[in-house]
């Protein structure tokens, strides 16, 4: 039982530093924001399971109330995270694309296409 | 024993947090510093809830809900100031 523990943890922490990496490494901002918020949502997901499964097992080893109260907490945050972080991420892509930064690399942009077509806001 | 592996995660995930400043600092765009910012944000959640585990202190996980909350408030408000709205 505290292999399980410790496995998501390990799981968590090499996603994250992952996030870190992807940050430095990626040629421009959609790139960056696709590698690292996934990836540190993901990561943050598995160190706060880690935390849920060793307060349960804690619990029911000691019978300590605290721990009960530690796991649901940690639930809730990880219910918030699970909210706001993709949302954040859609919210900053799309005023990236709208404030006239444009992908790197790319050969078709099919939002402007797109945009353009419908005769809406300028990108 | 398991609490040291959490102390381990802890550092390594403080440490990743420091290392998303280099982003913050250098980007070269607005939504660059912001993308750094959101991931600076969602690690310092993640370093709460391992240290309120580590320091045995339920409170600071009620901290890491109202961070989220307002992180995601001020996201959404950058964003918003860069597409031109505000």
């Amino acid at each position: 039982m505290e292999k399980a523990a410790l496995i998501l943890l390990s799981i968590g922490v090499v996603f994250n530093f992952l996030g870190t990496v992807a940050l430095y490494r990626f040629p421009d901002v959609y790139t960056r924001l696709h590698g690292t918020t996934k990836c540190t949502t993901f990561g943050s997901i598995f160190t706060s399971a880690a935390v849920v499964v060793y307060a349960i097992q804690m619990y029911l080893r000691t019978g300590e109330g605290r721990f009960a109260t530690l796991s649901v907490h940690v639930v809730l945050v990880i219910l918030a995270l699970l909210i706001s972080n993709p949302t954040g991420a859609h919210a900053i892509a799309r005023a990236a694309h709208r404030s006239g930064v444009l992908p790197k690399h790319a050969v078709v942009d099919r939002l402007a296409e797109d945009h353009r077509k419908k005769g809406g806001v300028s990108v | 024993m398991i609490i040291t592996y959490f102390a381990w995660a802890a550092a390594i995930t403080g440490f990743c947090a420091l290392a998303m400043v280099g982003r913050l600092v250098a980007g070269p765009t607005i939504p660059d510093r912001v993308v750094a910012l959101d991931s600076i944000n969602t690690m310092v959640i993640a370093l709460m809830i391992l240290l309120s585990l580590l320091y045995d202190s339920v409170v600071m996980v009620d901290v890491a809900i109202v961070y989220a909350a307002l992180s995601f408030v001020g996201t959404m408000f950058i964003a918003r100031h860069v597409e031109g709205g505000v």
